[in-house]
């Protein structure tokens, strides 16, 4: 069945078999067709690259057991709910995930949230500023604390969990003395913001036709890179495979933007389509932007990073910086949910929880591997929890120990698919 | 055979590390498509050597010239500019990344702002194909592939920015029988395509296999020069040690003529005297 070719390699061996350039070589095995895709699956699994499934499962788990509990769990209004609330956090998580792929790690990024929100709250109701210019000074606040946890990591060498164990305290003191002697700031109802977090859903027509975008624009760029290869002689997936994902992305948003419909459903919050963009923004910048793959190359190996040419303080320096600005958003977010500022905003468990939704979605704590959507899927893994666990009235003691466990039970995953992967030669 | 272009010339380089002259009138010639070992004992000043042809560190004194012009090497990243490669003992590879990754890192090809992985992947195959390499595909991670296979990818990667000359530091230090073959292989293609080749190695066998010249350094100094094919292990063992009367070597030599006499050589005659 297989056949021993010489081992010299002299010849092209793509023009006897006609296979594609790339997939010449007499030891790779072979896919073709659904059925080998499936077998490929089965195999990245058994070696370990269990990718996303574990929180997928963990999802779907977590939605059988609240939905036998109380089967309002599944109702329109719990999900979008879940969304909603999931979206500030998430979007503070994306700035983790880009930190911990450095192999990095920034615990202050509740407290740098608390602060951007009670700047901004501060500019807008005591100063009078325009919530606009208020929201990019917040950002910019973030911008600044991140590039002195950049520089005080690349000039003087402080590691990240110091400083950033720093910034925990000094910026959670930083929101009190913002915040002076008024304890609570309420944002209006009225501003932008607030509606924009709060009671702006797209609905209807719109909602369809976005998805329709969504799946065409993923076709055509699938079609494009096949078309791509082809012509360079390289493999490339098969136009069926592709036709069925786009399908499937399609048909499942389609499913879900009508179902956020029903009912007490009031649509798609701008919130959490503004979260859904950057995810997938963040992934496709960390995928296939040169920046991108200088952020994996360091985590992976920062010496041999440096080797290459790689401007390597750069990079520390532009995941830092992004990862406060991020968490600075995400608290703005969060501000504007809440429809106010407080001492406590940004301190409780915020910090903790986007971290915890990071690793959870998969991303290693050792740096260079994760993705964007690890963050998506981890806090929606944490805020499945927590709205379930408030929909069956269990006490929030309860909350903190469940969240435990099951960041307990993703690093266990985690630890376990790393031996699998080195036994199997996936690094 | 034809006259071939000097590509790499160094006169009378001296270093100095402190109190410790590490280097001392070094000459050095290396032409194009020719393979020149340099050997040595540890201390000998070896990596010293290549990391001021690479630019890690500037020379005190003496003229390096490339390619037929006097050159100044700023840095690392200058050096490559200028077609000097060098592959370290480490081999410098993420292992999370694929081979098309690595091979490319820092000097990725792209439109606008993304990656054209196509136009990599294809000039990932035509670079590994040039060194007949055997890597079943490009598109798995540094991790996954065995010790023979990385230091194939660090050599192809050495290659992206078309050099005239590479330097390869111990490239079979960590490696199997096998493994060895493949990479001595790799510096024999490095060679037949016109490239010239600079191999630090401590393994006279693996020297005297792949080299056409063998540069012997001994305390900072230009120890020997040889042919290889004019030489033999024991000459280039007492080169570097320094000690033609070296007892290893006299023993040695003891012994081949033992051979030659017979075997009937009683041992216990060398023992006894």
């Amino acid at each position: 069945m297989t056949e021993v070719k010489s081992t010299t390699g002299e010849a092209d061996p793509t023009l006897a078999t006609g296979v594609s350039s790339d997939l010449a070589d007499e030891r790779l095995i072979q896919t073709q067709g659904l059925a080998g895709y499936g077998r490929l699956f089965l195999n990245r699994l058994k070696g370990g690259d269990l990718g996303s499934l574990p929180v997928v499962v963990g999802l779907l788990i977590i939605s059988v057991v609240f939905a036998s509990l109380e089967p309002r769990f599944l109702s329109s209004f719990t999900i979008m709910n879940i969304l909603q609330f999931a979206a500030p956090v998430g979007i503070i998580s994306l700035g983790i995930v880009l930190v911990l792929l450095l192999g990095e790690i920034d615990l202050s990024v509740g407290s740098v949230s608390g602060l951007a929100a009670a700047t901004m709250a501060v500019l807008v109701v005591n100063q009078g500023w325009s919530i606009t210019l208020a929201m990019v000074a917040a950002v910019a606040v973030g911008l600044v604390i991140g590039s002195g946890y950049a520089l005080l990591y690349t000039r003087i060498g402080v590691p990240s969990f110091v400083f950033s164990l720093a910034g925990l305290l000094g910026f959670q003191g930083a929101l009190l003395y913002v915040l002076g002697s008024d304890g609570t700031i309420n944002l209006p109802d009225e501003s932008w913001l607030v509606q924009f977090a709060r009671f702006k859903f797209v609905t209807g027509l719109p909602s369809y036709l976005l998805v329709v975008l969504i799946a065409v624009g993923y076709f055509a760029a699938q079609y494009y890179g096949i078309q791509r290869r082809r012509s360079a002689d390289l493999s490339a997936p098969s136009l069926t495979m592709v036709g069925i994902r786009t399908g499937l992305l399609g048909l499942g948003l389609l499913a879900l933007v009508w179902y956020l419909q029903q009912g007490q459903g009031r649509g798609v919050g701008y919130l959490v389509l503004l979260f859904a963009a950057l995810v997938v923004l963040m992934d496709l910048v960390l995928r296939k932007s040169r920046w991108g793959r200088h952020v994996f190359a360091v985590g992976g190996n920062v010496e041999a990073a440096r080797r290459s040419g790689i401007k390597v303080d750069r990079v520390y320096f532009s995941v830092f910086a992004l990862c406060s600005m991020l968490a600075a958003l995400g608290g703005l977010m969060a501000a504007a949910q809440l429809t106010s500022v407080s001492q406590s905003s940004g301190t409780t468990d915020t910090n903790l929880t986007a971290i915890a939704a990071a690793v959870i979605g998969g991303t290693s704590l050792f740096g260079g591997r994760g993705s964007a959507y690890a963050a998506l899927l981890g806090i929606l893994v944490l805020q499945a929890i927590t709205s379930g666990l408030n929909i069956i009235g269990v006490d929030s003691s309860v909350r903190f120990m469940v969240t435990g466990g099951v960041l307990l039970l993703a690093i266990a995953i985690d630890s376990v698919s790393r031996r699998a992967r080195s036994s199997s030669g996936r690094g | 055979m034809p006259v071939r272009d000097t590509v790499l010339s160094l006169t009378g380089v001296n270093k100095r590390f402190g109190a410790v002259q590490v280097l001392t009138d070094i000459h050095l010639e290396v032409t194009a498509g020719e393979v020149v070992a340099l050997v040595g004992d540890n201390g000998a000043g070896k990596s010293t050597l290549v990391k001021i042809i690479c630019g890690v560190y500037q020379p005190d004194g003496g003229e390096i010239s490339f390619a037929g012009l006097n050159m100044t090497v700023g840095g690392p990243s200058e050096a490559q500019a200028l077609g000097i490669a060098t592959v370290f003992q480490d081999l410098a590879l993420c292992d999370n990344l694929d081979v098309v990754a690595n091979l490319f890192l820092g000097q990725e090809k792209h439109h606008g702002v993304v990656l054209d992985e196509v136009e990599m992947e294809k000039e990932s195959w035509r670079l590994l194909r040039t060194l007949s390499a055997k890597i079943p595909s490009v598109r798995i991670p540094i991790a996954a592939l065995s010790g023979g296979q990385r230091q194939t990818v660090a050599i192809a990667r050495s290659l992206v920015g078309a050099p005239k000359l590479v330097m390869l530091d111990e490239p079979t230090a960590a490696l199997g029988v096998a493994q060895t073959a493949e990479v001595l292989n790799l510096i024999e293609r490095l060679r037949a395509n016109g490239l010239a080749v600079i191999v630090i190695s401590h393994n006279m066998a693996d020297v005297q296999a792949v080299a056409d010249r063998v540069v012997v350094l001994r305390l900072g100094r230009n120890a020997a020069d040889f042919k290889v094919a004019e030489v033999t292990t024991e000459r280039l063992v007492a080169a570097i040690t320094g000690a033609s009367d070296n007892v290893v070597a006299a023993r040695a030599e003891r012994r081949a003529a033992g051979d030659e006499a017979g075997h009937e050589t009683p041992r216990e005659g060398e023992a006894s005297s």
